[in-house]
């Protein structure tokens, strides 16, 4: 940040005043956004006593992992009080289909709009483009009637549909834009070879597909699992995710309200996202900026 | 028995593309013409074809908690787009100063990103509560007379809710400025180095332009998130103290699923699915005319 040329040379083996500025703002910076993963930690395992004598930065006297047990299998979830573990279990069941099928459905969306092309289908891509920054709220209402039109409404199949619907447009894009990069020569010498549309794409497009389809997992597994509004409104009390129960330990809780157990239930509840998040590093940035058009 | 064969041959690309045709006829299209017709109508808990023109529009702006979710909103969505643009720009500048341990800083600015608006929501929450959370922590520090109440303050209330989703998304306005700024082409340095221009000059003047289609790739993205703003509301505040954090999307989902009034929270819908389509439409025409050319 410093001037000129020689000045910045220079102050890449010094630490010049520039520099250690540098080094403060970013230090400084980074407490800021660790500050509430330290809170959520050290809260959770403090006893509640130890929570009300001291403040929420002071380390625990004492660890306890209590509050992460009682988050898992006991705490009140509104009615019943089994913790948030039926959430998490819930959380997989609805993340795993509404995963594998929008990923399926975009790469046959893709493969037909880059290659096939049938008539009126880059129209149709057209509108779901547009479609993608449709507020969820014009929807959701008319989505309840269809679901409920089709004895889906609350239930698993019926949140997945939901999910698909939504997911569809960055899905597309995404497989579409890197099926444009693949050479159609490729494409028609499998025709020329006798290939049909479904034999081509599970045997050539498929296997070449790989990357774009951790992209698209990663993107799709941390949506589904962060999504707080469908899984509320689609999925029924039986199958509610992860996020809804972990609101309603936190904010609909009668008497006195357990920090330490919040904090351990909502780590838990990001745990998923968290660590697809730290082990796929740069895969999750190149997710963000492939789907920056997600709506 | 080869014409049928040849038939359903070409037929089949057709096929393939049913689930995305009923997608967008029914999941978009249609829903949003649903809404819009429902909103002309005067139905409360069940669809009717009594139609009342524009009146859902009249009453949603005489309606005070639209008028408030409204205000809050254009606070709220001016606050959160200047503040991730300034932070994220900022980080990732002072981060493409070659510092050591880049990848590290680089994976906490982004975390918070990975976590889901209601987790983020429930932990502010936390932190901003007067009697346990930071104003508590710094009474015990021995500063007495610290305050630091906004959570519980209606005027104040929605500064919060700035906060807490500015630390979950500036890191992704970080992630894409940063690819942004690796991706300028390194003569221009050389250039503005010979010719002995201040760094932060050349930040300003001419890579920050240069940067152009990424921040407005990035301003799309808020925009939505702004509009979308819901879940973050519902764990930290549930739109109060009183009306005070109440919003676009959280008025329509009330009046949709707990007060009856669909027609009104159609209309609703719809004036929230205009701006966002004016803010969409030219970004869509730029990437199809790339698309073309």
């Amino acid at each position: 940040m410093t001037g000129r040329s020689n000045t910045q040379r220079r102050s890449r083996s010094h630490f010049s005043p520039a520099r250690l500025g540098i080094y403060a703002f970013l230090l400084t910076a980074a407490l800021f956004f660790l500050l509430p993963l330290y809170v959520m930690l050290v809260t959770s395992v403090k006893s509640m006593e130890e929570i009300r004598l001291g403040h929420i930065f002071a380390l625990p006297l004492q660890v306890t992992f209590e509050p992460w047990t009682q988050a898992w299998s006991s705490a009140c979830t509104g009615l019943s009080c089994d913790g948030i573990r039926g959430g998490f279990w819930n959380s997989v069941a609805i993340a795993v289909p509404s995963t594998i099928l929008p990923i399926l459905l975009g790469a046959i969306n893709g493969y037909a709009l880059s290659f096939w092309r049938p008539r009126g289908s880059s129209l149709l891509f057209g509108i779901l483009m547009v479609g993608a920054f449709v507020p969820l709220q014009v929807m959701i209402y008319p989505l309840v009637r269809v679901t409920g039109a089709m004895g889906l409404f609350g239930s698993l199949s019926g949140i997945v549909l939901v999910h698909i619907i939504f997911a569809m447009p960055v899905m597309t894009l995404l497989f579409r834009n890197y099926y444009a990069g693949v050479p159609h020569e490729l494409f028609q010498a499998a025709r020329i070879d006798g290939g049909g549309f479904f034999r081509i794409f599970a045997q050539v497009m498929l296997p070449m597909s790989l990357p774009i389809i951790v992209v698209a997992a990663i993107m799709q597994v941390t949506g589904v699992w962060n999504d707080y509004i469908l899984g509320l409104q689609f999925a029924g009390t039986d199958n509610y995710p992860m996020t809804v129960q972990l609101n309603n330990v936190i904010n609909t809780t009668t008497g006195t309200r357990m920090y330490n157990v919040n904090m351990a239930a909502t780590i838990l509840t990001s745990m998923v996202p968290l660590a697809i998040y730290f082990i796929s590093g740069r895969w999750f940035v190149r997710g963000i900026a492939a789907g920056a058009v997600k709506g | 028995m080869a014409a049928p064969k040849h038939l359903l041959r070409k037929l089949i690309p057709f096929a393939a593309l049913i689930p995305m045709a009923l997608t967008v006829i029914v999941g978009y299209l249609g829903t949003v013409l649903w809404s819009l017709n429902t909103s002309f109508t005067n139905a409360r808990t069940f669809p009717t074809d009594t139609y009342v023109g524009m009146a859902q529009y009249t009453r949603l702006f005489d309606n005070e908690r639209w008028l408030v979710s409204l205000h809050n909103l254009a606070l709220y969505g001016m606050l959160f787009i200047a503040a991730c643009l300034v932070i994220g720009f900022l980080l990732a500048v002072f981060i493409d100063q070659k510092v050591r341990g880049e990848g590290v800083l680089r994976t906490v600015f982004l975390y918070p990103y990975a976590m889901s608006f209601v987790a983020t929501g429930l932990v502010w929450q936390w932190m901003l509560k007067p009697a346990d959370g930071i104003e508590h922590a710094v009474i015990q520090m021995g500063f007495t007379n610290f305050t630091f109440d906004w959570i519980e303050n209606e005027d104040m209330v929605m500064y919060t809710i700035v906060i807490a989703t500015v630390w979950q998304a500036s890191g992704l306005v970080m992630a894409m400025m940063l690819a942004g700024l690796r991706g300028i082409d390194a003569e221009i340095w050389k250039a503005a180095r010979l010719d002995g221009i201040p760094a932060w000059r050349v930040y300003i003047s001419i890579v920050l332009p240069m940067l152009g289609p990424t921040v407005a790739t990035v301003l799309l993205l808020l925009t939505t998130a702004v509009v979308k703003l819901f879940d973050a509301v519902v764990a930290m505040t549930q739109g109060g103290p009183g009306t005070a954090s109440e919003v676009p999307a959280k008025f329509i989902m009330d009046h949709l699923f707990q007060r009856a009034n669909i027609s009104l929270a159609s209309a609703a819908a719809i004036v929230m699915l205009v701006p966002v389509i004016a803010m969409a439409m030219p970004f869509l025409y730029a990437r199809w005319r790339k698309g073309h050319a």
